[in-house]
């Protein structure tokens, strides 16, 4: 079975997912997705959807796993290239994803994990060792 | 010529799948707009996989209907599964991320022109969504 | 089979031939149709008229499979009218002119029975009426579907996103919003946002006299959308009267960044997106 290739870009995972996916290609990327952001330390993870023509409550929920997983491990998600005929779908379906941030591409979408990131790295430096 | 009407099996994942595929092919060929067929394959998507995972795989049946001028496809979701018990509870909002039955019924019921649901206890369900051009 | 389909079948030509005579100017508009395509569809109407009329116990049911021919027909001819600058009256009062000839015709085989004879004048002037009224049914559905194409039109027109600076788009909406414009400008907007990939979208209403609550929560629809592909979006432009409105009808505008005015709109958007307008004094 194919899988969902992961890239690395800096201290962020890129994830573009271009194929209608079966339950078991779903899964295979949560597990492969949480594996990589451990061995890598990642601080973020970027979801590309800008191929997906529908997005349902399968993927949704997959989407929040993902996130939720990302967060336990320290990282941020976000989500980039949604189509607005599948946002228009979404908001109709009732469907809302907690906890995931959107951008509009996967430029912006790093610009918003590198601004996250760095005001997270602020958060978690102690006060005595912080730049004034 | 695809046959009308069309009847598939909706056991697996990949039948799913195909589901998405076919719903995406007759709306097309119906000439309905990019978010109307979003929207009638996302309905078609959630139906199918209840039917999976609740409704122990049955089958959908895909009719396209030309009524007074008007044209329009209708799917016909059926199970012999154990059937919902609380209807209301389930077509009630908040079933997204966690709360509610997770059956995604109500948010299929606003994306369709028209739903219909019949469900017995230990019999099965059958749910019918309708959508014009 | 029935009286009226026997007599037609045995009388067509004859029936044809008066019926084309007597029809009234005002009904067969020689300016709008050929004498050729008018014939046709007179021998076309005869016969489809006999075969749908020749069970007679279904003949009163326009919607049976027997009258499919003549629905067909009907369809073709109201439409293909509608086009050619035909008024409804004139179309159904062309199916109505056939009585004359086929009473004529039954008068003819059954003047020896006058209660037979009266019977089947009453079914067949029913029988005719609701063709008629079809045909009025069709034409009234044609001319609705060429308004909405036009109306469609129209809103499509009518929508214009403006690009207020790099990454803002402003959409002034003027007049009212009905479900139908609501959507189309939404499917508008969030496909320029994707195009010109602009982070915030200033909806400005200044020019939308009535919110009710339907408009109101396309709006929010609207927003929670752009939210979802990652774009802002601030509603300018509400007026007391509207601000009134939405609180009165309890319809909750959420989170959604609300100005009065479009300019302090601009002022946000450009925050947002990391800008600000600075004087020439400051800027040295």
């Amino acid at each position: 079975m194919e899988r969902i290739p992961i890239l690395k870009m800096g201290e962020f995972l890129l994830v573009s997912i271009q194929v209608d996916m079966h339950d078991r290609l779903a899964l295979a990327l949560q597990e492969d997705l949480t594996n990589r952001i451990s061995e890598t330390s990642a601080r973020g993870v970027l979801i590309d959807i800008s191929s997906l023509e529908i997005v349902d409550s399968f993927i949704g929920r997959m989407i929040s796993n993902i996130a939720a997983m990302a967060r336990v491990m320290d990282a941020e998600t976000v989500v980039v290239g949604m189509r607005p005929a599948v946002a228009i779908t979404l908001v109709e379906l009732g469907l809302s994803m907690p906890g995931v941030r959107t951008a509009l591409n996967v430029e912006k979408g790093m610009d918003l994990l590198r601004t996250t990131s760095a005001k997270n790295r602020v958060a978690r430096t102690p006060i005595h060792a912080r730049k004034s | 010529m695809p046959a009308n009407p069309e009847k598939m099996p909706v056991r697996s994942s990949g039948d799913i799948l195909l589901i998405r595929q076919t719903v995406r092919a007759r709306t097309a060929e119906l000439g309905f707009s990019l978010v109307d067929q979003t929207k009638m394959i996302t309905a078609a998507s959630e139906l199918a996989r209840n039917t999976v995972d609740y409704g122990g795989g049955g089958t959908v049946l895909f009719e396209i209907l030309n009524e007074n001028g008007r044209r329009g496809l209708r799917l016909t979701f059926e199970d012999k599964g154990p059937g919902i018990p609380d209807i209301s509870l389930a077509l009630k909002d908040g079933w997204t991320s966690g709360g509610g039955l997770g059956l995604g019924l109500s948010g299929a019921k606003r994306l369709v022109n028209d739903f219909q649901l019949e469900s017995k206890v230990g019999e099965g369900t059958k749910v019918v969504i309708t959508r014009w051009k | 089979m029935s009286k009226m389909a026997d007599v037609i079948g045995k009388h067509q030509s004859q029936i044809l031939n008066s019926w084309m005579q007597e029809m009234p100017a005002s009904t067969r508009r020689t300016d709008l149709i050929g004498e050729t395509e008018f014939r046709n569809q007179c021998a076309h109407f005869l016969v489809a008229l006999q075969d749908g009329s020749r069970d007679s116990e279904t003949a009163g049911d326009l919607s049976r499979p027997e009258w499919q021919q003549m629905r067909d027909l009907l369809g073709e001819i109201s439409q293909s009218r509608v086009q050619l600058g035909f008024s409804p009256t004139q179309v159904a009062t062309f199916v109505f002119s056939v009585k004359s000839p086929i009473f004529n015709v039954l008068r003819e085989s059954l003047g020896n029975d006058p209660k037979v004879l009266a019977d089947e004048i009453y079914r067949a002037s029913l029988l005719i009426d609701e063709l008629g009224l079809y045909t009025t049914e069709i034409f009234q559905r044609s001319r609705e579907e060429v308004i909405r194409l036009q109306q469609q039109e129209m809103l499509e027109l009518s929508t214009p996103v403006v690009k207020l600076w790099e990454g803002i788009l402003a959409l002034p909406l003027i007049g009212t919003l009905d479900s139908a414009r609501t959507q189309i400008v939404m499917e508008t907007l969030l496909q320029k946002i994707v195009e010109t990939g602009s982070s915030v979208a200033i909806i400005d209403i200044t020019g939308v006299p009535t919110v009710d609550t339907l408009v109101a929560q396309h709006l929010i629809k609207t927003v929670t959308a752009a939210r979802l592909m990652g774009a802002d979006c601030i509603i300018s432009g509400i007026r007391p009267q509207i601000a009134q409105t939405i609180v009165h009808l309890g319809v909750g505008l959420g989170d959604v960044t609300t100005k009065a005015g479009l300019a302090d709109a601009f002022l946000i958007a450009l925050s947002r997106t990391g800008l600000a307008i600075v004087s020439k004094a400051e800027a040295v």
